[in-house]
């Protein structure tokens, strides 16, 4: 093609050369690119893949010794005996209940307390935000040795409403902070024609705030909803029946007892249990690709 | 945004609207997060058991754990870990941020796939990585034996070689795509005219990376850094499935320490009093954090 247009205009000649050949070595660079990504995604995600792998093997093949990511007779008999399994059941009814309260909870108390951080600002808010700070550097053992002493003697060791009450209270950090976000991207302008409107400081909550924060409530929700679904070292400490364990304590215990024989319905029940928080990351993708996460991290 | 505009000059008013929509989250987190904490704190220096009532010992707990050679060791542990993780998680999180900031064909797949180990339940990720470890159906031995790199199964969680650098794969493997959320949310606000100025001048995609990518992440690095130390350092239901802080105590991270203290041993007034230098270990880390942020505002 070039060389049609060498005559008259010598000076650009190799200027289109130059582009493809600049194509071609964006391509391999992109090929070595797709390669290392997928290298680290083998990583990722591998662990993943051979758990859903185990429990769709037939208990035989798992013992087989001959390592294979595509089960040779899949089968849903471990998913069946999940399902069928009085206890497990039970644990996950459990974890389903703690995890639901505790979300409803949460959000339902910390939506009032964003909305005071954002639109007043008083000496308070630097007491509140020092506090969701240090929250974070306590390790959790020394939260729950005098949890452990003040829920006793109340009957809520042992109890789900106990371990309800401890998700609430170690939610509300992140909780807290995720929708003051929110609550500062609504314009002051909208609440302002309001009061000019005469609306009261409660209807400015119900009718004009909370409505447009209801993408922020269901992620904050959700959100609240996996951290007590996922939740292992309060239940563990708290909880000693087995009627009430939820499922992360049930689910460590499956190895140590029972040991190996329990392989296959131990991977069926560990996807089971990943299963809503992959739902819900698949929901608030968006969110983590936006602005809205860095700002978090930048505090 | 300023709220304070003068308009409103009754502090006290505001003070106090702003304490009653803050009222729902102060009380349960004064009764069930702050008082627990400080007592927690106290505990620390008592000499609390299970049964007994304590009594104030100043720093005796701290005398014996001069001579606790198993808690030195923990603590000593707990520091390997800590460094590991977090290093290998923020430099490959680092590059797999990098890389996804491309805009790939498969860009979007990859980061949904990305964050599949953050999705799963803490406990669910430490029974795939044990299925993976397993000496006789384990995933990495098949494979290993198959490729005829080793002869004989090994045993990677009770083998004294092998323990550690196990629980640090399994532990980067969890951590990882959080680190690389972060970079990716900060790389996202690098505005686009500060790359195609450095390119016009010329500059290599190295000088690029150092000279502009690093210096505009400082923040989020910073952030995500001293965030992962404390995370890692806290540690506990990853390990705590994959070994139990076996083999002989060799995996036995400060929190399960502590743990196993208060709740095997029921040395609760030691294992707050190692909670405490948990926290301190961790104030030092935040402090050093914190004047490197706050010497950066002032130049």
């Amino acid at each position: 093609m070039t060389c049609l247009f060498k005559k008259n205009q010598p000076d650009q000649t190799d200027f289109p050369k130059q582009e493809s050949s600049y194509n071609l070595k964006k391509f391999l660079g992109h090929g070595v690119l797709h390669l290392i990504i997928i290298l680290y995604l083998i990583y990722l995600i591998f662990p993943l893949i051979w758990m859903v792998s185990t429990s769709l093997k037939p208990t035989s093949e798992i013992y087989s010794g001959i390592p294979s990511l595509v089960p040779r007779h899949a089968t849903l008999i471990h998913y069946f005996t999940v399902l069928t399994e009085e206890r497990l059941l039970r644990t996950i009814a459990n974890s389903l209940f703690v995890g639901v309260i505790t979300a409803f909870a949460v959000v339902a108390i910390t939506l009032p307390a964003a909305y005071a951080l954002v639109r007043y600002k008083t000496k308070i808010n630097n007491v509140v935000l020092g506090w969701i700070l240090t929250s974070q550097i306590f390790p959790a053992i020394l939260l729950i040795i005098p949890l452990y002493m003040i829920l006793r003697p109340l009957n809520l060791v042992d109890s789900l409403g106990g371990l309800i009450l401890v998700y609430v209270v170690w939610d509300i950090p992140f909780v807290l902070w995720m929708l003051q976000g929110y609550v500062k991207e609504i314009p002051l302008e909208l609440e302002e024609a309001a009061t000019i409107d005469g609306a009261t400081r409660g209807q400015i909550l119900y009718r004009i705030i909370f409505p447009l924060l209801l993408p922020a409530i269901g992620a904050a929700t959700l959100f609240a909803f996996i951290t007590a679904w996922n939740e292992f070292f309060f239940a563990l400490v708290l909880m000693k029946t087995p009627d009430l364990m939820t499922l992360p304590v049930e689910l460590a215990r499956f190895t140590g007892i029972e040991g190996q024989a329990r392989t296959g319905p131990l991977a069926a029940a560990s996807f089971i249990a990943t299963i809503p928080s992959i739902v819900f990351f698949m929901m608030i993708r968006k969110w983590f690709s936006s602005g809205a996460l860095y700002g978090a991290v930048k505090g | 945004m300023n709220y304070n505009n003068g308009q409103q000059p009754i502090t006290l008013n505001r003070n106090m609207q702003q304490l009653q929509l803050l009222l729902p989250i102060l009380l349960p987190v004064l009764l069930i997060s702050i008082i627990p904490l400080v007592r927690g704190i106290y505990i620390g220096f008592t000499n609390y058991e299970l049964g007994a009532s304590p009594t104030f010992t100043g720093l005796e707990n701290y005398r014996i754990m001069l001579h606790d050679r198993f808690l030195w060791r923990s603590i000593g542990v707990g520091f390997i870990w800590t460094i590991t993780v977090t290093v290998l998680q923020i430099t490959l999180g680092m590059g797999l941020a990098l890389l996804l900031n491309k805009n790939l064909v498969l860009t979007p797949l990859y980061s949904v796939l990305m964050l599949v180990p953050w999705a799963m339940p803490p406990i669910v990720r430490g029974l795939m990585w044990r299925q993976i470890y397993e000496p006789d159906t384990g995933a990495l031995n098949l494979i290993l034996s198959q490729l005829n790199v080793i002869e004989a199964p090994i045993n990677w969680l009770t083998s004294f070689e092998f323990a550690i650098p196990a629980i640090i794969v399994a532990g980067v493997w969890g951590e990882l795509p959080k680190a690389a959320l972060f970079f990716l949310a900060g790389l996202k606000t690098i505005p686009e005219e500060l790359y195609e100025a450095a390119n016009l001048d010329g500059a290599g995609k190295v000088r690029v990376f150092t000279h502009i990518t690093l210096p505009m992440l400082k923040p989020v690095i910073a952030a995500v850094v001293s965030l992962s130390f404390m995370w890692n350092f806290n540690a506990f239901g990853l390990v705590w499935v994959l070994t139990q802080g076996g083999p002989g105590g060799l995996t036995r991270l400060p929190m399960l320490a502590a743990y196993e203290e208060a709740f095997r041993y029921g040395y609760i007034g030691y294992a707050a009093a190692i909670g405490n230098v948990m926290v301190l270990i961790i104030s030092v880390v935040l402090f050093f954090y914190l004047r490197v942020q706050l010497k950066e505002r002032i130049s």
